[in-house]
This record gives C-alpha cells, structure tokens and sequence, in this order.
C-alpha cells in the first residue's frame, strides 16, 4: 500500500527539491574554490532570501486564491523609509507600527478594489506599485534614512541568536505559520476552494468576495514586515529596498509547485523555490559574473524551471 | 428515392469515453433542404454525435458522408470547409464588433494593402443578410442586439461561411415567441435553397412545426427514424424515455395526506422577470417536483430560494416565521442545501479530492476554533463514500478522475453531511447513465423519508412522476398548474401540461 503510494506520487510535485538539489550540488563543484560551502556563505544565502521566503509565503495563499499581488516590493519599500522615518523622530514602536500600518493601509485598498469593486488585481497592484515606490521616493527626497535604533536593528534582520541569524528566525516562522494555516485551518480550505473553483466555491457558502479581501491584506501586511526586515537589515530605508521582489516571490512560489491558477498551494515548495533564487542569486555572484550576465542567466533559470514545474 | 444522394450521412457511429459506450453504431442521414430533427434525452449521445460530425471529436469507428463521398474530419476547420456551420447555443459571436465584423471574422476582405476592407465587409454582410430575407442594421454592434438578432447572425455568419449543412442546437431556448417565428422564417428560406438543417430541440410543438423527418436517440443507440407526419407525439416520447426506464422508476404510491403543515412556505416570490408572484407550500418529508421547459424560470426560482439571486419580492416562512436569505450563507443557516444543475462548474472543484469537497460545506462543524478536526473529518467523509456509494471509494483522488455519476454522488454526500432540512436539487441525473440515475432517484426517495423535506427540478418527466407527491408545472415564470400525483395519468398526460397542449 505504501510503496504503491510512493509510485504514485507525481513527478512534478517534487520537481522543486530535485531542482534545487541539483543546482545545489552542481554550484558545490564548480564554485568549490570561490567558497560557496563555507557555512558563512551558506547562512548568507539563507539571511538574504528571508525577505522574499516570507513575502513568498503570503504570495502562496494570493496565488492560490487565483489572484496576483505586483506590489509587495514597493509596499516593502515605503515601510522601510516610513518606519525609518518614525523610529528615528518618534521611537521603536512608533516606528513599528507605522510600518506595518503602511501595509495595512495599501492591502486593505488593494482588497476593497479586487474583492469588492471587481478590478483585476494584476492591474490595481501594478498599479499600487508604482504609487508606493513614488511616496516612498516623495517622502525621501530619494535619500537613504539611517537607523540608529539598535534595538529595531537587532529584532529585523541583523541580531543573531547565537551563531544563528535572526533573520531565519523570521522565516522559519513565516513558513510555518503559512503551512499550518493553509493545510490545517478553515481558512486555508476557503482560499483554495475560492482559488478552486469560485463559483463552486459561493454556492457552498463560502463568501469569496471576503477571502479575496482577506489575502490581499495578508500579502501587504507581511510585505511591509519584509519592509521592517530590510530596513533592520540594512539599517537604512530606502525607496529601493524591495524592487522586483514581487517577481522572485511569484517565481518562488510557481517553483514551489503551487497552481497560477489558483485552487492549489504548497507552502514548503514555496520555502525551496525561494531558497532555489536565493542559491541561484548568491551562485552567480560568487562566480564573479557582472550584473548583465547575472540578470539575464536567472531569468533563464526561472524561465527553464518554471516551464519544468508548470502542471498544465 | 433510392437515388437521392444525402447532403450529410453518418454510417455504424461508434464512440467510448473510458470505456463507456456513448454511441453504438449510430446512424444519421440528412436529405438537401431538409430540417432534421435530433431528439433524445441528455446524455443519449446527441451532442457526441454532431461533435463527431464537427471534428471535435474523433469517431472509434464508422462513416461520414459528405454529398455522397467519404470524408475524414479532423478539426473544426475541416468541417467548416465541408461546409457544415453550427449554431452554437451560446453564441461564438464577439459583442464589441460590429454585425458585419462578426459575419466575417476571420475570413475578413481585405484591401490591396492587406489591411482590413470594412467597406467591402459591410457590402458582403448586406448581401448575406438581404439573401436571408433579414433587415439588420450590419454595423451595429452585437452587444446593443437581442438575443434573437444575435442567433440570426450567427446563422448569416455559417451561411457566409458557405455552410451547406446547418446545426441548430436549441435555437429557442431563449427566444420570445415572435423571435421563434422570424427564425422559422429564415430556415425555411434556407432550406429552399437546398441547406440542410439538423434541428436538435426538446419541444415537441416546435418539432412538429418545422421539421420534416425526426431521428431518435437513446443510451447511445438509434432509437427510431421517422418521417413527422407518421410519427404521433406519444410515440416520439415513448421512443425517447423508453418504457423499461419507467418501470425502474415506478412510482412507489406515497399519499400527500400524511403531510400535516407545511415547514416551508414561499409567498409572492418575484425575481426580475423570471419568476412571477411565485407562491407554494413544501411539507416535511414531501417530494415537490417543478417541472417545465428550459428558460420556464424553475432554475432561477430555487437560486433564489437559495440566496444566488436577489429577490424583487416576496416572503419564504420557515416553521411559521420569515426569514431573510440574502446569500447561500443564509440559506444554509436555516437548514438548506442546494444540488446545482452544473455540476462541473457550481458543485464541484474539479482539481479538489473528494475529502476536500465533502469538506467544503462543512468547515465549521468539522473544526474547532478554525482547525480542521482531521479524525472527525475521516470519518465523515469515509461514512459519506460508504453511504452514497462513489466508487471508487477513494476519499484522497480528485473528483474529475470519476465518473458523471460518481461526481454526482460525492455533491449530494457533501450536501447531506450538513443535516440539511430542505434540500433543492435541479437536474441532479444530467449527464448520469441509467443506472446511476435509478440510485440518485432512492436516495431521494430515502431523503425524504427520513422526514427533510425536498425541490426536485428535472427535464426528464418520468423521474419526477417517479417520486414527487406533488409537481407545480412552472411556464414563463408563473406556476401554471399545481398537481397531485394522483391527478396525472402518465408521463405523455404529464407531457401535454408541460408543453402546454391541453388535452
């Protein structure tokens, strides 16, 4: 029975750890000499793919509801230079909740929009992109906000415990939560079946309307807590952090095995795809290549892999 | 006669859907000028016929002749160049262009530049249009048309295309009876040009009006050809229920007297102007059939009842009391559960396993503080399989693996979990092979006798005489006749009321 099972399961379903595998191993020879097995590298390549494993994450229940979120990199984006902005004339927790305000306050826009005035969520948060990215750049004038606040420091990004980063503390926690609440919870079954099927969905009385709303908020919230990371991190706002963010979350989360067409999640195929563009990312640095070269080979990679993982 | 040459013949038609028999050496033959009538209930394979004959489908076995020679139809494209149109039931046409775009739409003239000839287009539809005996305004837009213009279009669009065969699959299901005659119109001045016309329609009135010859399916076979003036209705019924169905579905001599009061009562029910000052009571433990044409309104009254739709006006009373259903949500809150007609579309998530499904009506009762109890879900759902008999009972495989009937089952199983009070089915046996159709038919029957109470809404008459206590014949949104079971004959009386022919 449980070798029967075991043939079973789908290839595709399990493409993303053969994936990673593979690339793991293949940079573990030819970038042997540039130190990519170091544990300082490894653990680099985890502190750098915190923020987009926890946008990822987010991005997984957006996806699976059949909807689409362009704009957590600008929302990351405003946080950081909102909440730099707080913590340097107010304090920490001014600074804190101003950032995920900001998330609060976009997600609930984009939410009312998709779920409730019916516009494609691909256009409202394009377009909610380019408003955040430009407050963020008004507010700023375009320049870096320091963070002097160790304390913010430490708790978003730069603290350790022990030798281990901080940073992963957040993701690890972002996947968990996200696995729990998708496979075990009442909500998790209601964003897939609205994912699903929404008509299916609305005649066994699930109210999608109220889901569509519900994971469009979720997605800005943890975006603007990737804001409170990258700002923690970098110990710096700035209108930049986060840029094209919302295209390695959506690539991690396709990676990941999860539908484009909604009604099918995995949270843990998610963690691996954003692992897969952080390896990828770090991989092609350490081979020293420029920024062209790197741009255009990882979207190849994305491209090829994608095209591997699809399901239809 | 021996000579005539057919403009259409399909000879011995075969076809299997994983291994089940849609069509057993079926054979069709269409005379030039001729309108043909293709009858037979859903699933009797009809429509795998003519998407056989489209190139939608590939044939296991057989032959189709096209004007008297052999022909292979792989794609619609090959069909259309043999000259076969088809008029969809919902339309192919593009609203945001104009009539005479559509006509041509991808066929479009084009100038010695290549680009888009919009005055030689208009020119050409005018000439189709006047060929029709049609005065069309070709460059209105098809959205600003009503669905009349609309179908007419879609007929100049195949007749531009050069179609000498012609399929019309329900033309009049939502037409307004002046539409239907100005459509008579335009085929029979088709057929005078020698188009041929298959004419597929369950309304006997409209078949005996137009048409010259009828071709009876049932359960994929070819029940009976018939010139129209030798054939009586009653036969054409009887050929396409068939009699052995009936005595499957024996009605089993309920009375309605044992019913005491009624648990659920609707008043005056207005729905835009579908449903018409709809008023009824429904009993515990009472079968109630709607029965009626499609586009009568039977459907958009229960998805009112049910919350899909808003009500103009009108009061529902449960045990005495009014109540508001403003959504499904509500409606399942007070105690009702509603099996769609569409089961692929509105029952079911077709990428979801049958657990998952079965789950999606009950999140709260199979959770606690918003987890999912999975020991209680397993059981539920286990019990589920074993009582509504899926097959294959597999609770992890996803349910576009099963069969129509299984699928089925697995809705009304997710329905019944809830411990519903009024249950609401419409067409529930669609697509279902005879077998399965008997099984839903006991297990409505045992639904109602464990004292819920239940809407059957079904196109097939002889499901309805089977186990409703009472049936309200619906017509144009109003409830024309309310009936015991006892006040209807059989199934061809029961027939008459429906087609409103009175006897």
């Amino acid at each position: 029975m449980k070798i029967a099972n075991l043939k079973k399961i789908d290839f595709r379903s399990t493409l993303i750890y053969w994936m990673f595998l593979v690339i793991f191993l293949a940079f573990s020879v030819i970038l042997h000499d540039d130190g990519f097995l170091q544990s300082n590298n490894l653990l680099n390549i985890l502190r750098q793919t915190a923020t987009i494993t926890v946008m990822a994450v987010a991005m997984t229940f957006v996806i699976s509801a059949a909807e689409i979120d362009l704009s957590i990199g600008g929302v990351a984006g405003l946080t950081s230079v909102v909440a730099a902005l707080m913590v340097r004339d107010h304090g920490l927790v001014q600074g804190i909740l101003a950032g995920l305000a900001i998330g609060f306050i976009v997600g609930s826009a984009n939410g009312l929009l998709v779920a409730r005035v019916g516009i494609p969520s691909f256009l409202v948060t394009l377009g909610m992109q380019g408003v955040a990215v430009g407050f963020a750049a008004l507010v700023t004038n375009y320049y870096p906000v320091p963070i002097l606040n160790d304390t913010f420091n430490r708790i978003f990004g730069s603290g350790t415990i022990g030798k281990f980063p901080g940073l992963l503390l957040w993701s690890f926690t972002a996947v968990i939560i996200g696995w729990v609440t998708l496979t075990k919870t009442t909500f998790g079954r209601r964003v897939l079946a609205t994912g699903g099927n929404r008509d299916a969905a609305e005649f066994n009385g699930i109210n999608t309307k109220n889901i569509k709303f519900q994971v469009m908020l979720i997605s800005s919230v943890v975006a603007s807590i990737a804001g409170l990371l990258y700002a923690g991190r970098l110990q710096t706002g700035r209108y930049e952090w986060g840029a094209g963010d919302e295209l390695s979350a959506i690539a991690a989360v396709i990676l990941g095995g999860t539908s484009l067409f909604g009604g099918s999640g995995r949270i843990i195929g998610t963690f691996f795809g954003a692992l897969l563009v952080g390896l990828i990312n770090n991989g092609l640095i350490l081979a020293g290549l420029p920024v062209s070269q790197q741009q255009i080979i990882r979207g190849l990679i994305i491209i090829l892999a994608v095209a591997l993982a699809r399901k239809k | 006669m021996t000579n005539t040459v057919h403009s259409v013949e399909m000879v011995d038609i075969s076809k299997s859907f994983f291994g089940v028999k849609v069509l057993d050496e079926v054979s069709f033959a269409v005379l030039p000028g001729e309108i043909h009538a293709l009858a037979g209930e859903n699933g009797a394979g009809k429509s795998t016929l003519m998407k056989i004959l489209q190139g939608v489908y590939s044939m296991d076995s057989g032959e189709i002749r096209i004007a008297g020679s052999s022909v292979s139809i792989h794609s619609f494209q090959d069909a259309r160049n043999l000259g076969i149109g088809m008029v969809f039931q919902e339309f192919s046409l593009v609203p945001e262009l104009t009539v005479a775009q559509n006509i041509f739409l991808d066929r479009e003239h084009k100038n010695r530049f290549g680009l888009f000839d919009e005055k030689e287009t208009v020119k050409q539809a005018h000439i189709v249009m006047e060929s029709l005996g049609l005065h069309i305004d070709v460059t209105a837009k098809v959205s600003t048309l009503g669905r009349a213009y609309q179908q007419l279009t879609e007929i100049a669009k195949a007749i531009a295309g050069d179609a000498k065969i012609l399929i019309l699959d329900e033309p009049t299901a939502s037409l307004a009876k002046e539409e239907v005659e100005a459509l008579f119109k335009v085929l029979r001045g088709l057929t005078s040009r020698g188009v041929s016309i298959i004419y597929i329609s369950h309304r006997m009135d409209e078949i005996y009006k137009i048409c010259n010859r009828i071709t009876i399916l049932r359960d994929g076979k070819r029940i009976a050809v018939a010139s129209l003036e030798e054939i009586t209705p009653n036969e054409i019924i009887a050929h396409i229920t068939g009699r052995k169905d009936l005595e499957m579905l024996a009605h089993d001599g309920r009375s309605s007297s044992q019913f005491e009061s009624p648990n659920f009562e609707v008043e005056g029910l207005q729905v835009g102007t579908r449903v018409n000052h709809v008023s009824f009571q429904l009993f515990p433990g009472q079968i109630l059939g709607l029965a009626g044409l499609m586009g009568s309104g039977r459907t958009e009254l229960v998805r009112a009842l049910f919350g899909l739709d808003k009500k103009d006006q009108g009061t529902i009373k449960i045990d005495g009391k009014e109540v508001t259903i403003k959504n499904p949500r509500d409606a399942m809150a007070h105690g009702l559960a509603f099996i769609p007609e569409d089961r692929r579309r509105q029952g079911l998530i077709m990428e979801h396993t049958v657990k998952h499904n079965i789950l999606s009506t009950n999140l709260s009762s199979l959770s606690h503080h918003s987890f999912l109890n999975f020991p209680k879900i397993n059981s539920v759902v286990n019990n589920a399989i074993t009582k509504f008999e899926v097959r294959p009972g597999e609770a992890n495989r996803e349910v576009r693996l099963f069969s129509g009937g299984n699928q089925q089952k697995v809705v009304i199983a997710k329905w019944m979990a809830t411990n519903p009070r009024f249950v609401l089915l419409d067409e529930p046996t669609v697509g279902v092979d005879i077998g399965t159709k008997v099984e839903i038919m006991k297990l409505i029957r045992s639904i109602a006798h464990e004292g819920k109470s239940v809407i059957l809404i079904s196109s097939e008459l002889p499901e309805l005489l089977s186990v409703c206590d009472r049936i309200l014949v619906i017509r144009k949104g109003e409830i024309a006749e309310d009936l015991n079971r006892n006040e209807i004959k059989d199934e061809d009386h029961l027939q008459m009321i429906v087609q409103g022919i009175h006897v």
